[in-house]
């Protein structure tokens, strides 16, 4: 029965081809729109270089990043009076190469925002598909828990969530996660909302698409766009809140090279030895802004109202 | 508008009762009961622990402690201090002016550059001074504002000496607290250089504060006047040959400030978030700092106090400008 005629088997050949045919242009469509902003390439490349950085961390940092040279301590950068050209950028209280810990620092900061950004993604689809897409109670009930979550201060509602779960990297980014989720559920269930009475929708539902296929495979390619905005926005806000919990003592502990542990640890040394301080956060300014110039870039080319404005 | 205003409370009240359930659960989940947390390493024998936990209500059923919790919530009592021993609503008042004062500075910088910068950049569209604004705008939007705030310190109390590192005032001025704003009440003392000294106290925290949400109103005043700039009616009060001020000025602001007013209404969550991390770097005594030191002190009832009174400060001010929206858009009012 599901014997197919030479006809029909050339005919699903034609229609495979053609779809990867409008894939392929699809994505030179994209690539068109997002290499017209300078910027966003220019971030992606930084990007990109900040990805290399953090895989191949141990082959490029030119120490240990936790040895402690005990007869270098403060060294500064080593184009200051007292600079150490061993030590690129100096090193901070106990003797520990700068530049190696930053280097092996990216690790942390990336890492921190893949997890989170794929926590908060997941769960905010899920949950965003299943408000949009059963309506009525179960809408009411989840949209209502999400406006709890946005009520409070980000920064703050993760402080509390890692008092409760104990400081740590990976309780950070729990914290950080739950904190960003509302927004992709707010997105994801707009999207739904839009969408599921469009004829492509009622059409499969007639064909007889079950639930599950209805809200995956349907709707949700279709509500991609803004979800993969606002994923690149998390991404740096992640980043940015992690190290900020680092930075108050409740995120990353210490010895951990990750950015913000790094510049609370250097802390009181601010009017002494300016480099401990200024790197790490360059590092972090660096970071965030490079991923904000791709997310620019993403809202232009996958945004048809906003192109070109 | 009375029906639109019932509609936003109707959301507005299972919100807030979902944040007491989560102020509530706060001190219920922490690892520990909350005696042992008071005890402290001490410990305390398992008599005592009984009485404090009958005597604190922690012995009822869950439920019960929770309707508790709620009626002292609407009598105005939030708990007391572990360190201070003191109400934290008292605390939290004390504190508050500082916090106040800080963002109500920061927000006017942030919307006193912002909106002029987005306007110029949406105006000049496409120019050099367009790109330079919003390239330094997306540098402040991503901007680790903590760092930010130790780069100035730096810069401006260490190497230029020119403003203090810490505090709202310097310690020689004593003068009573009437308003809690450090700069109407320095006037008000009469002392000779307190206004000054408050001023200085000030500058360093308020732009570490205003960046992030400078940065975002600039960039949406700019979004918002390009797509005002493209609509019909602007064209038509330049067609017929108004000056350009005017129909930039009146014409077009006049609705592309709309969506800028919610993006302003958006920062107080910024702007209060934005305070944890300022008032601990410049150990500016407000409602940031003192929640963080409750938090790393573990003075939980102040952590759950601040808890619910920031979250309801925040709910408050999203159903004003919900309402400003409103008023002003009379289309979102009927939606």
């Amino acid at each position: 029965m599901t014997k197919t005629s030479p006809a029909s088997a050339v005919a699903t050949e034609k229609l495979e081809q053609e779809s990867r045919n409008a894939t392929k242009a699809m994505l030179s469509e994209f690539w068109y729109y997002f290499s017209q902003n300078k910027g966003a390439v220019i971030g992606l490349a930084i990007f990109v270089l900040l990805v290399l950085m953090a895989l191949f961390a141990p082959l490029i940092a030119p120490h240990d990043p936790d040895f402690q040279y005990r007869d270098a301590l403060l060294k500064p950068p080593f184009w200051t009076e007292g600079g150490d050209i061993s030590f690129l950028l100096g090193t901070d209280a106990v003797g520990r190469d700068i530049l190696s810990r930053l280097i092996f620092g990216a690790r942390f900061s990336l890492f921190i925002g893949v997890i989170v950004v794929t926590i908060a993604l997941v769960g905010g689809i899920v949950l965003g598909l299943i408000a949009g897409y059963l309506s009525g109670a179960v809408d009411t009930f989840i949209m209502r828990v999400m406006d709890i979550i946005l009520a409070f201060p980000s920064l703050l509602l993760a402080l509390v969530l890692v008092a409760i779960l104990g400081p740590g990297l990976v309780n950070a980014m729990i914290a950080i996660a739950i904190v960003l989720q509302p927004h992709f559920v707010r997105l994801t269930r707009a999207a739904v909302l839009s969408e599921r009475n469009r004829d492509y929708v009622v059409a499969a539902k007639v064909a007889g698409a079950g639930h599950l296929r209805l809200m995956f495979k349907t709707i949700l390619p279709n509500c991609l766009a803004p979800l993969i905005v606002q994923a690149t926005l998390s991404f740096s806000n992640a980043i940015l809140d992690a190290a900020a919990l680092g930075f108050l003592g409740m995120g990353a502990q210490p010895p951990t090279p990750e950015w913000g542990t790094m510049l609370a640890e250097a802390r009181e040394f601010i009017l002494r030895a300016w480099w401990v301080v200024t790197f790490p956060g360059l590092a972090i300014l660096i970071t965030v802004l490079a991923i904000n110039l791709v997310g620019d870039g993403l809202r232009d080319a996958l945004d048809p109202k906003l192109k070109r404005s | 508008m009375f029906r639109f205003l019932l509609g936003r409370l109707g959301l507005l009240i299972p919100t807030f009762f979902g944040v007491t359930l989560v102020a509530f659960s706060f001190i219920r989940l922490l690892p520990g009961d909350p005696l042992d947390l008071l005890a402290g390493e001490r410990g305390m024998d398992a008599a005592r622990k009984a009485e404090l936990m009958a005597q604190m209500g922690f012995d009822k059923p869950m439920w019960q402690q929770y309707v508790d919790y709620l009626f002292n919530i609407f009598q105005g009592d939030l708990g007391t201090s572990f360190a201070s021993k003191k109400p934290v609503l008292d605390e939290f008042l004390t504190l508050f002016p500082a916090t106040a004062e800080l963002a109500l500075c920061a927000i006017i910088i942030a919307v006193c550059l912002g909106i002029p910068a987005g306007i110029f950049a949406a105006v000049k569209r496409g120019s050099v001074a367009d790109q330079a604004i919003m390239g330094t705008a997306l540098v402040g939007y991503s901007m680790p504002i903590f760092w930010w705030g130790l780069l100035l310190i730096i810069l401006f109390s260490g190497i230029l000496q020119w403003t203090p590192v810490s505090g709202r005032i310097s310690l020689m001025y004593f003068f009573p607290q009437v308003t809690g704003f450090m700069l109407i009440d320095s006037l008000l003392s009469g002392e000779k250089g307190a206004f000054l000294s408050a001023v200085r106290h000030l500058i360093l925290p308020s732009v570490v504060l205003a960046t992030i949400p400078l940065a975002v109103i600039a960039r949406q005043t700019r979004s918002a006047m390009l797509e005002v700039l493209g609509e019909d009616y602007v064209r038509t009060a330049r067609a017929k040959g108004l000056p350009p001020r005017r129909v930039i000025g009146l014409h077009a602001l006049r609705n592309a400030l709309i969506p800028v007013i919610t993006t302003i209404g958006l920062q107080v969550g910024v702007l209060l978030a934005g305070a944890i991390l300022t008032e601990t770097i410049f150990s500016w005594p407000g409602i940031g700092k003192w929640l963080v030191d409750s938090i790393s002190r573990r003075d939980y009832f102040v952590v759950q106090g601040g808890l619910l009174l920031i979250a309801a400060i925040i709910m408050m001010v999203n159903l004003i400008v919900d309402l400003l929206y409103g008023l002003i858009n009379p289309r979102i009012r009927h939606n």
